[in-house]
């Protein structure tokens, strides 16, 4: 596989293969930060959340050693929670100061719209034969969910994880029993998440087929024409028509950026999956 | 040499001589034993009686075997003499060895003629069967015992765990009769490092919780390690600690008669017992407690508090004892319990600072499988569970149709070299 990928790359960036840039380099940077702190929280949360299981203790000492894995997962949670709000502040300057169009609805935005729940009925039956593959735009239904499942899930798992650190705090204004519960929420959530993303994400996104082993437009920031026809041909189609589809040009990626993202790729695929099966065993022990 | 003889005529002699005389058979010997007392008292320093002498002669040979070749007949009259012993004749133990040639057959010692009292209540102790020797086996060599106060003494107090521990060790007599080694325990307890490392004479010794010569079974209501007894008797040197645990619920239950109920050792151990701040006993005795408060435990296990604190590095999350006091149990409605409404908030504020009155509302022992005691954790739960099953399910489902489909897809259009945009 490696031979073919590198043989691949280079003789592709040397004829006529056309690249086409779908994430902006900021946008990477965040994929890679939300990654890494994800994998950190969950090899450190983990541990507390099955603490009974024969793993646990192995793991902590792992990845805390004596007594740090509590420090670590506020560390990560931390550098997380910046992300998130450099996230959120780019988000509502794109929409609000820039005015810049499709980011809170259209084809271009995040937000789901009639179009996605048609795709995805479409989708479905596509799978069991019942009528032709939808065409997909910019982002799919099951991108969409991916994003606000993290959305969604930063916020619930931000706010409980916050509320158990600063108890004494949040005491002032939360009653009594939603101590209790912030407990409840954050490690339902946070197992929730761990599940979601180390199996249902993976395998739609870099595991399936069309992708297998790896979606590197994640990490490149481009993908080849070829790619970006097969797999969103209504956004193809929406910018060859409107002309935008040159200003997305980008160059072929270099060949380190190929390994480099390679490594860094396999190596979280491979934490994720390992953090799953303890994961379930923790959970069916 | 003869400082040592006067030395122990005056100080050690006495009893013995009234111990003799208070004994039935003793007063024969007594008077025999008082003449010679007498004697060397009266005639020191007059030269030590020649039969000793003549003993040694012979017995002095450290090669001396009896007449089978098998064991030593040799005796080493130096220490004999520095001996608690010393300045007996040989033919005070030896009665039946009148001058040589000796009898063909010679009877054992008994210790008893002068030692009765602790003859008596040996007999009646879980030692009393013994095949060995039953004073030799822990006071040594017959002719080098000293007094337990010299160090060079079997059952000096440093050296009691040892001796105790040649039969109740790894290979003794206890493996023979399935007794637990229990000398290992000890060595590496608390008490056993108190008295090998530090030599601390007070500290607790087998002989402490045991007794020395009337040892009984710990099933025997006599005994200071039977359940009922060992807050008092662990209570001999930790006095205040017991006062409390006699306060608590739990040494309530015991004085009632409940048996059920945890004393020291239960929760210590009888031997292991370590030093309650380290992590490892930290570790280890929440479940102690679960033996008995199971559903507490259950719920327990649930919170935070288990689930850091089960991790062995932050060993300083909230155990049992920490909010519930390890000796003065209280129930709740008791107002000098710490867990007492009244005393939330000193009892939780001794870890989390700026606890508040609705901060202290936390239950540590919340049951979210509780739909009555806690229906907002119950229904948050249940909320939580249908969001995880019903993502989950959906997505399984879809992920795995997806991937039959396009495998499907890449094997019909010939495109699956590989897998690349099928």
């Amino acid at each position: 596989m490696p031979e073919l990928e590198l043989v691949d790359a280079t003789t592709e960036s040397s004829t006529k293969t056309r690249y086409y840039v779908r994430f902006t380099r900021e946008q990477r940077y965040m994929h890679a930060v939300l990654f890494t702190t994800f994998l950190g929280l969950a090899a450190t949360g983990l541990p507390m959340r099955f603490s009974q299981s024969f793993w646990a203790r192995e793991l902590a000492a792992g990845v805390g050693g004596f007594g740090a894995i509590l420090f670590l997962h506020k560390f990560f949670a931390i550098v997380l929670t910046i992300a998130f709000l450099i996230h959120v502040k780019e988000v509502l300057e794109r929409g609000l100061v820039n005015r810049e169009k499709g980011i809170f609805w259209g084809s271009t935005s995040m937000v789901p719209n009639w179009n996605d729940a048609k795709a995805m009925v479409g989708h479905m039956r596509w799978f069991l034969g019942l009528g032709p593959k939808p065409q997909f735009e910019r982002y799919a239904y099951w991108e969409k969910f991916d994003y606000w499942a993290v959305f969604w899930g930063m916020i619930v798992i931000g706010f409980s994880g916050y509320a158990m650190w600063f108890a004494p705090f949040f005491a002032h204004f939360l009653p009594g029993w939603a101590l209790n519960a912030v407990l409840v929420i954050h490690s339902e959530e946070a197992l929730l998440a761990v599940l979601f993303i180390f199996s249902i994400h993976f395998v739609n996104t870099h595991l399936r087929p069309d992708s297998f082993p790896m979606d590197m437009v994640i990490f490149t920031g481009v993908e080849s024409d070829h790619e970006f026809k097969e797999k969103r041909p209504l956004e193809y189609a929406r910018n060859l028509k409107t002309g935008d589809l040159e200003k997305k040009t980008g160059i072929a990626p270099p060949l380190w950026l190929v390994n480099f993202s390679k490594v860094v790729g396999y190596t979280a695929i491979f934490i994720g999956l390992t953090l799953l099966v303890l994961t379930l065993i923790g959970y069916f022990d | 040499m003869k400082e040592a003889a006067e030395k122990t005529v005056d100080s050690d002699q006495w009893p013995v001589v009234r111990k003799i005389r208070n004994s039935e058979q003793g007063s024969r010997i007594g008077v025999r034993i008082a003449l010679v007392v007498l004697s060397v008292a009266v005639l020191a320093p007059a030269p030590r009686t020649l039969s000793a002498q003549d003993c040694l002669t012979c017995h002095g040979d450290a090669s001396m075997t009896d007449s089978a070749g098998h064991s030593s007949i040799a005796v080493d009259g130096k220490k004999f003499g520095d001996s608690i012993h010393g300045s007996l004749q040989c033919t005070n133990c030896h009665a039946d060895i009148k001058g040589y040639p000796h009898p063909d057959k010679i009877a054992p010692v008994d210790c008893k003629s002068c030692h009765a009292d602790e003859a008596a209540q040996l007999k009646g102790s879980v030692h009393a069967d013994s095949k060995e020797h039953p004073c030799t086996s822990c006071h040594g060599n017959a002719h080098e015992i000293f007094p337990k106060t010299d160090a060079r003494s079997q059952v000096y107090p440093l050296n009691v765990p040892k001796t105790c521990g040649q039969c109740h060790g790894n290979n003794g007599m206890a493996g023979k009769h399935g007794l637990p080694s229990v000398y290992p325990n000890y060595i590496d307890s608390i008490h056993g490092f108190a008295l090998s490392k530090e030599g601390l004479l007070v500290a607790a010794n087998c002989q402490s919780c045991h007794g020395s010569h009337h040892i009984l079974s710990r099933t025997d209501p006599q005994s200071p390690t039977y359940k009922a007894n060992i807050p008092k008797t662990c209570g001999n040197c930790h006095a205040k600690i017991d006062t409390d645990y006699e306060q608590g619920v739990h040494g309530k239950a015991v004085a009632r008669g409940n048996l059920n109920a945890p004393v020291c050792s239960d929760c210590h151990t009888a031997h292991a017992i370590l030093q309650p701040t380290e992590s490892e006993f930290r570790m280890q005795s929440t479940p102690i407690c679960g033996n008995c408060h199971k559903e507490k435990f259950s719920t327990y296990r649930d919170t935070f508090h288990s689930q850091l604190g089960s991790l062995g590095g932050y060993v300083e999350t909230a155990r049992c004892w920490d909010c519930h006091q390890a000796h003065d149990v209280r129930p709740a409605g008791d107002p000098s319990s710490p867990i007492n409404k009244a005393n939330l908030i000193v009892t939780c504020g001794r870890c989390h600072a700026g606890a508040n009155l609705s901060f202290v509302r936390y239950q540590p022992h919340a049951n979210a499988r509780d739909r009555k005691l806690n229906p907002g954790l119950y229904f948050v739960r249940l909320f939580m569970n249908l969001l995880l099953a019903s993502v989950l399910t959906f997505f399984l489902l879809h992920t795995i149709l997806w991937l039959v489909r396009s495998r499907y897809q890449q094997v019909k259009t010939k495109n699956g070299n590989g897998g690349k945009h099928a």
